[in-house]
């Protein structure tokens, strides 16, 4: 599992590695909601690109991510799903309130 | 469905072997030549059945998770995910997308996605004895070439 941060002007990007599933979602989500309260960014945006596996717990991570940034005044957007990330994350619906970056 | 091989396993509930269960299985099933997506799904379908059993049955109970896996002559995978925890109360309402008792950042949509990535799941459970989930997958794969 693989958490790097990279921070531009209000954008704080997470490039994700490695397995998302319940294990690894609770650091994930530590992590991230630490780097959140530190820089408060104005989005954050997820990069999925070296995610090798994901399931539901991920869905979870995203939309917790999503209320803690709300709090915040900050936008969540996720980028470079693989086919696999992707087919979870249309099946939850999460598209409808998280903007999915185009390819 | 005449089983050609079969495999059983026994672990802890500890979140840590979540990923030893989907891998160990989708090892198990690579001797029917899945496809890439097929693998995916197969290990999709069973991390979400192994993290139930941490998440819900043995959230307060002691016990261990029972997984095994049969390949079939017309090329199923059936995997069993049986526990002695806690059980369900109500197994449709739990198969409902987006109902969950797992609280804070636990989508609901665990059986929703083993519905979705296998060819057929039977849940059966009893409160305060456990559930078994039975996942079945069809394996296609990449032979096309047989007579």
């Amino acid at each position: 599992m693989q958490i790097l941060y990279k921070s531009e002007k209000d954008v704080l990007t997470v490039y994700l590695g490695g397995d998302i599933d319940h294990h690894t979602s609770r650091e994930i989500r530590e992590s991230i909601d630490g780097e959140i309260y530190k820089l408060m960014p104005k989005t954050l945006r997820l990069d999925f690109r070296d995610v090798h596996f994901m399931d539901s717990s991920g869905v979870g991570l995203v939309m917790g991510r999503y209320k803690t940034a709300l709090v915040y005044g900050c936008r969540v957007t996720v980028a470079n799903m693989p086919p696999n990330v992707k087919r979870i994350m249309q099946m939850s619906g999460l598209n409808k309130i998280i903007t999915f970056e185009k390819d | 469905m005449e089983v050609i091989n079969e495999m059983k396993m026994t672990v802890d509930p500890r979140s840590v072997n979540e990923g030893f269960c989907r891998v160990a299985v989708a090892a198990f099933a690579s001797q029917l030549d899945p496809t890439v997506e097929e693998i995916s799904d197969l290990k999709t379908a069973v991390s979400e059945a192994v993290t139930n059993c941490i998440v819900h049955a043995y959230k307060v109970k002691k016990g261990k998770i029972y997984i095994t896996a049969a390949l079939t002559a017309d090329n199923f995978v059936i995997v069993k995910v049986r526990d002695r925890g806690v059980g369900i109360a109500d197994v449709k309402k739990a198969r409902e997308p987006l109902f969950t008792t797992g609280g804070e950042d636990r989508s609901g949509l665990g059986f929703s996605v083993m519905e979705c990535f296998s060819d057929k799941l039977r849940v059966s459970s009893k409160e305060g004895k456990g559930t078994v989930v039975t996942i079945y997958k069809k394996i296609q794969g990449k032979c096309f070439h047989e007579p």
